[in-house]
């Protein structure tokens, strides 16, 4: 087994005394980010990512990866002790936590929560280690177009399985490629869209955008609600999780449901938010129990996290092979690969076999090393969360100002951010999806790149993209999921006239 | 909610969802008509050595346009239900604006003064105004804070932040 080899080859990489350092540090930062309103995943990274600049990419990536894996085990604490999910992908965990919670078994619901987010990623963990290195290679021999193939199908697929208005999709994720092709185009080196405005040269950094829209915006929305934290207290000792873990096992049909439809949403560009939803609705019909669901049902906690977890996991495996993220954390992690001078892709598996395998060796080590933080220290997070809003909301502004100014070391940057945080505001109120506008902004450049390569190949004609059986079939996939709200529509009143 | 239980009328809406769906659908309209424009000027045709610069970003721009069109549209005709409903209401509009207001002039006062000391006025103005704390537990906590950050990216990371256009700091030679 190559794969086997390899992921020892990985533990010996990360076991050093410097990296499980950073991954400590990693999960307790991650986890305070996850608990922290105003500070995700990733807003959170990138912050944290000019700052390992000078470290070498395999410690850096084992430490903000490690954030990422913390802020997931995050969420869940606010969710159950505050019925405020720190995450997006914690609000389903709400539905059954925080009445839990207010039955005085916080400490069970956190147990329940903490142990399947590891069960499912986990899993996730799992699947990437085998079936990473066979995608790897099956994509070493994509082309230009081949690639533009599955930048359309990723983007596609956020219109065919996003629940919003598909005009609105469309709209915020044309936006982050406008806003992509601000700045030198790299292929001619032309200035474009900068209206002879110098400092726009730079362009619009995609790190920028998702501090300001995920980390000024979510502080806008939560100072609206009027935020009062009143929150329940939790004692996690050894005899609730011993109790609790023996009651899980009886849940092995949802962790196994609920880590599929994770791995699923995460490899596709679904995201760890849809997944939680999904798992929790699917748990809700498919339980004996269904119907006592929402009044503090264990595998009301289960089935979310699970799902939630092996989401943001797998999340990573187009990051690595494809070098398309699928989320915006995962996003963020690859900016941060092309920052430390590591070409995202396939080749990443056979020039940089330290990074890749330290990289998933850590994810194993992270997540028991993050299991075991929070289990033990969740009264000292909940703490976190009593302090009042008033002092953290002026500190996360802060934060999130410098880590702006850091990414260019511009002012500029700055004025934009606030922009971004404006602009996000707006965006979750009326349903515009940011999670396509931060991946176009990201893929931008590159998804140009590989469309005017291909097209420049075969001289202009579009049919570039239908030459072969692969990028053929996946180009139709792509243009199904972009009209599959039409398409769905479609039966749906066929079935009607019936 | 009764308009005798709320005088101050909090609950009313500031913008219905409505009007805020027409005005972003325009900004949106603008911006794919600016982007769309501007590629098209660069040149969004074929030449020699293969597509022009604003080939890609010409369709972008629109693409922008006619999904934010049928967007606007739907907003004026579609009557979609809860089009009716506050985007924000006037309570929640001030208590929003309290915080993104001060966040604008913190901006403004990086700009000036630079992130050190601005940060630690912000902290300070924004514990005593919003948190009702007394002056010397916010002063000291803005300091503190300012302080951690500059021992933090000045002297441990090497990172040198923004010291502002009249650069207050400048006696401390970092």
């Amino acid at each position: 087994m190559e794969e086997i080899n390899a992921l020892f080859h990985g533990f010996s990489v990360v076991l050093t005394p410097f990296n499980m350092l950073l991954m400590m540090l990693g999960i307790v930062l991650g986890v305070i980010i996850g608990v922290l309103p105003g500070l995700g995943g990733a807003n959170g990274i990138a912050i944290l990512l000019p700052l390992t600049f000078t470290m070498p990419p395999t410690s850096a990536i084992i430490m903000l990866s490690c954030i990422y894996w913390g802020a997931l085990f995050g969420g869940a604490i606010t969710s159950v002790l505050f019925n405020i999910p720190g995450e997006p992908w914690s609000v389903a965990t709400t539905f059954d936590g925080y009445p839990m919670a207010q039955q005085g078994r916080a400490g069970e619901a956190l147990t329940g929560a903490f142990t399947s987010s590891f069960v499912g990623a986990l899993v996730a963990v799992v699947m990437i280690t085998f079936l990473a290195p066979l995608v790897a290679r099956f994509a070493l021999q994509f082309g230009p177009p081949e690639f533009f193939s599955v930048y359309f199908l990723t983007f596609c697929s956020f219109v065919g399985m996003g629940k919003g208005s598909p005009f609105k999709i469309l709209a915020a994720m044309m936006l982050g490629f406008a806003l992509a092709a601000v700045g030198m185009d790299t292929m001619t080196g032309r200035l474009r869209l900068n209206f002879g405005w110098t400092e726009l040269m730079r362009g619009f950094d995609f790190l920028i955008a998702v501090i300001g829209l995920f980390g000024i915006g979510e502080i806008l929305l939560s100072m609206e609600e009027g935020l009062s934290f009143s929150g329940k207290s939790a004692k996690i000792n050894m005899k609730v999780v011993i109790e609790t873990w023996a009651k899980l096992p009886q849940y092995w049909m949802t962790l196994v449901r609920s880590s599929l439809i994770g791995c699923w949403m995460g490899i596709t560009p679904g995201g760890a938010t849809p997944a939680s939803f999904m798992s929790y609705g699917v748990a809700k019909r498919m339980s004996r129990d269904g119907h006592k669901f929402g009044t503090g049902q264990l595998e009301g906690v289960v089935a979310p996290e699970t799902a939630a977890h092996a989401a943001g996991t797998s999340a990573l495996l187009p990051m690595l092979t494809l070098g398309i993220p699928g989320s915006p954390t995962a996003a963020v992690l690859l900016g941060g690969l092309l920052i430390w001078g590591l070409q995202p892709g396939p080749l990443l598996f056979v020039e940089q076999k330290d990074f890749v395998w330290g990289l998933i060796a850590s994810m194993y080590l992270g997540n028991i090393a993050g299991l075991i933080i929070v289990l033990t220290c969740v009264p000292l997070f909940a703490a976190i969360l009593r302090v009042p809003f008033s002092i953290i909301a002026p500190i996360i502004i802060v934060i999130c100002a410098i880590g702006a100014y850091t990414v260019h070391n511009a002012m500029l940057d700055i004025w934009f951010m606030l922009l971004f945080g404006v602009v996000g505001y707006v965006f979750k109120k009326l349903d515009y999806p940011m999670a396509p506008m931060v991946l176009a902004l990201v893929l931008g450049d590159r998804a140009e790149e590989n469309f005017r390569n291909a097209i420049k190949g075969s001289e202009g004609d579009l049919m570039v993209f239908f030459s072969n059986w692969l990028v053929g079939g996946i180009m139709a996939l792509g243009l199904v999921m972009l009209f599959w709200p039409l398409i769905s529509g479609l039966i749906a009143r066929l079935r009607g006239a019936h | 909610m009764e308009e005798n239980q709320d005088p101050q009328g909090a609950e009313r809406p500031a913008a219905t969802i409505r009007t805020m769906e027409i005005v972003v659908a325009l900004l949106f309209l603008l911006l794919g008509g600016v982007v769309a424009f501007d590629s098209y000027r660069l040149g969004a045709r074929w030449a020699e050595e293969g597509p022009q610069s604003g080939y890609f970003p010409f369709y972008i721009g629109l693409i922008i346009c006619i999904a934010s069109l049928v967007t606007l549209l739907q907003a004026l005709f579609g009557g979609a239900a809860g089009g009716r409903h506050a985007f924000v209401q006037r309570g929640q509009l001030k208590q929003m604006l309290s915080v993104l207001v001060p966040a604008a002039l913190y901006v403004l006062g990086i700009q000036l003064i630079g992130i050190y000391v601005a940060s630690a006025v912000y902290i300070a103005v924004f514990m005593v105004w919003l948190g009702r704390y007394s002056g010397f537990k916010s002063v000291a906590l803005g300091l503190a804070t300012s302080a951690s950050f500059f021992v933090m990216f000045e002297i441990w990371f090497k990172v040198p932040l923004f010291k502002g256009m009249f650069n207050p700091l400048g006696f401390l030679g970092y």
